[in-house]
């Protein structure tokens, strides 16, 4: 059986000097598809990610209009659930019988390889390329992007998948459950240092101290995500709970770890997405308009202490905005849209302050929440409404930055000029970033 | 309350050792004059093995921002929320960090910037731990 490999080091732009990318405009998203979404996989076949995954690939290949024999790439991120796995229980009976499974019991269920799709989409006659992205969408993105421009893949497709098992994973139980603290846990578990947004919350804690402000000031940001996550109509709250959020809901939330309270974490959901990259050429036939991708970075810094101090994600998020201007030869006020993740809200301002986008500067992000960033308005930050806005995905940036550059945001679309996008993530002290065009010059 | 015991392994067993003598070393690259915490194979920066050994430091360090888990996901300190986690930077190096939870301080009422100072506390197999305390 053939078993795809992680992406090479070599197609990341991890590092300062590079330069302009060298595939600078060569590169388009055309398709996008999206399966459902679910808050929690219901152990049903035709609901798991396996079966999504299919639905989000033949929607993006219907969308960019190609046939399933021009496609000749595959980048998959091979991770896939929000924590735990299936195994060790047993393959489900009718999912064996629907699908060709590989040695992976996992494979589809709470994992998922391209070897996995290869087998089950056996209209992918041509395909000639497959590669895994260890990490999220914005690592694949950035794989597939550097892989079509590189000339190993033409017509490419990119895949993310979110199973979501019943519990609260990881949640007292696991390692966290032991009264003994092996491995990396015996620097953290002592203490009880283990918590969500834990990190984020202490490094908001010193910017506030550094900057001024303070927790209520997210509260239009995080309302505003919402009112542009109920304009999404792919994602989770538009789809089963299309309630807005006031700021009063944000305010009265229970603490998780303060100051970061339930609203500042984006729910986990059930879900897979797909896009279609290909060559400028190509795109020219196809359904959609190109959106061109004028840069890819990369950062994952190495960090020396216990937790990365608020001076060392700011210095990663400079380093990630310092790598997408000079690889693209964009400055600030050349990026209209921003969309990087704030899937802990807590961290979204380091993303925007590095990018200086739309002017804000080091410590102005709280007061700039609190000015007109509506979608109608002048500054729509985080136009998708982001993961707080649609369900943990990590990849509504990318779909709202296609999206808008193609002029197809639906109620979402901005109505501020509307050409360049960046979005990436998943954290502000590691992860993988894109800038988009509409045009590849 | 009983705190989970930290394991050592073939890494960091010099560190747990001399927390057991009531000394606080830290692994350091003698080719890069850069320490790292936690302590790892190789030397993050420029990988090498031979060149790192351990220096004892002072024990001294500075709180610089904090945290109060109210949903925590290790069992044992769920019954203590909500809690204190403070972050306390070495004097040596304020790179290097560590956790406290400044036992004797009021929940959500940590003196940022404040100095400290390390001590060791006996968890339930005997197996000591660094914690920080204000120094007054």
């Amino acid at each position: 059986m053939v078993v795809t490999q992680n992406a090479p080091a070599s197609m990341y732009r991890g590092v300062e000097g590079l330069g302009i990318w060298e595939h600078r405009g060569k590169v388009a998203a055309v398709g996008i598809g999206h399966s459902p979404t679910a808050r929690r996989w219901d152990e049903r076949t035709e609901t798991s990610i396996g079966a999504w995954s299919l639905l989000a690939l033949r929607n993006a290949i219907e969308d960019a209009g190609v046939s399933p024999d021009q496609v000749d790439g595959l980048v998959v991120v091979p991770a896939a659930t929000t924590g735990d796995q299936w195994s060790p229980r047993p393959v489900p009976e009718d999912f064996a019988n629907t699908y060709q499974l590989t040695d992976n019991t996992n494979d589809g269920l709470t994992a998922m390889s391209a070897d996995w799709i290869i087998k089950n989409m056996p209209e992918l006659s041509n395909l000639d390329f497959a590669m895994h992205a260890p990490g999220c969408m914005s690592n694949a993105i950035v794989v597939a992007a550097q892989a079509v421009g590189d000339g190993l893949t033409n017509t490419c497709l990119v895949l993310k998948t979110w199973n979501n098992l019943s519990g609260r994973y990881g949640h007292g139980a696991g390692a966290n459950a032991l009264d003994l603290s092996p491995g990396s846990a015996q620097w953290t578990h002592p203490w009880g240092w283990g918590a969500a947004a834990l990190s984020y919350a202490y490094n908001f804690d010193q910017y506030c101290r550094k900057y001024g402000g303070n927790h209520d000031m997210m509260a239009p940001f995080i309302v505003n995500n919402r009112r542009n996550g109920l304009m999404m109509p792919e994602g989770f709250w538009y789809q089963h709970r299309p309630e807005p959020l006031t700021v009063e809901d944000y305010l009265a939330s229970r603490w998780v770890a303060k100051p970061a309270n339930l609203f500042d974490c984006d729910i986990p959901i059930q879900i897979a997405v797909a896009y279609l990259f290909t060559t400028p050429d190509r795109a020219k036939d196809m359904k959609q308009p190109p959106v061109y991708i004028m840069n890819h970075a990369t950062t994952r810094p190495k960090v020396r202490g216990s937790v990365q101090t608020l001076d060392q994600v700011e210095a990663s998020t400079d380093s990630t905005a310092k790598k997408l201007y000079e690889g693209s030869g964009y400055s600030p006020s050349d990026i209209h849209l921003e969309n990087c993740y704030e899937g802990y809200s807590l961290f979204h301002q380091y993303y925007l302050e590095a990018l200086q986008w739309h002017g804000v500067q080091r410590g102005e992000a709280l007061q700039f929440y609190g000015g007109d960033i509506r979608v109608e308005g002048p500054h729509p930050i985080s136009s998708s409404g982001g993961n707080a806005g649609s369900g943990r995905t990590r990849t509504w940036m990318h779909t709202d930055s296609i999206q808008q550059l193609q002029g197809r945001a639906g109620d979402r679309q901005v109505k501020i000029k509307a050409e360049t996008a960046v979005s990436g993530g998943p954290t502000p002290g590691s992860g993988d970033f894109t800038i988009w065009s509409k045009n590849p010059d | 309350m009983p705190r989970p015991i930290p394991v050592p392994d073939e890494v960091s067993k010099p560190f747990w050792d001399a927390c057991n003598e009531q000394r606080l070393i830290i692994q350091n690259c003698k080719s890069c004059d850069r320490m790292q915490y936690p302590p790892e194979k190789l030397c993050a920066s420029c990988g090498s093995i031979e060149d790192l050994d351990w220096v004892e430091v002072s024990g001294k360090g500075r709180i610089n921002g904090y945290a109060v888990v109210y949903d925590s996901r290790i069992r044992l300190w769920q019954t203590e929320q909500p809690y204190n986690i403070a972050v306390v930077e070495l004097h040596e190096d304020p790179t290097i960090t560590f956790f406290s939870n400044l036992a004797g301080v009021t929940v959500d009422d940590v003196p940022v910037g404040s100095e400290v100072q390390v001590h060791f506390e006996e968890t339930e197999n005997g197996q000591k731990i660094h914690e920080w305390h204000l120094v007054n």
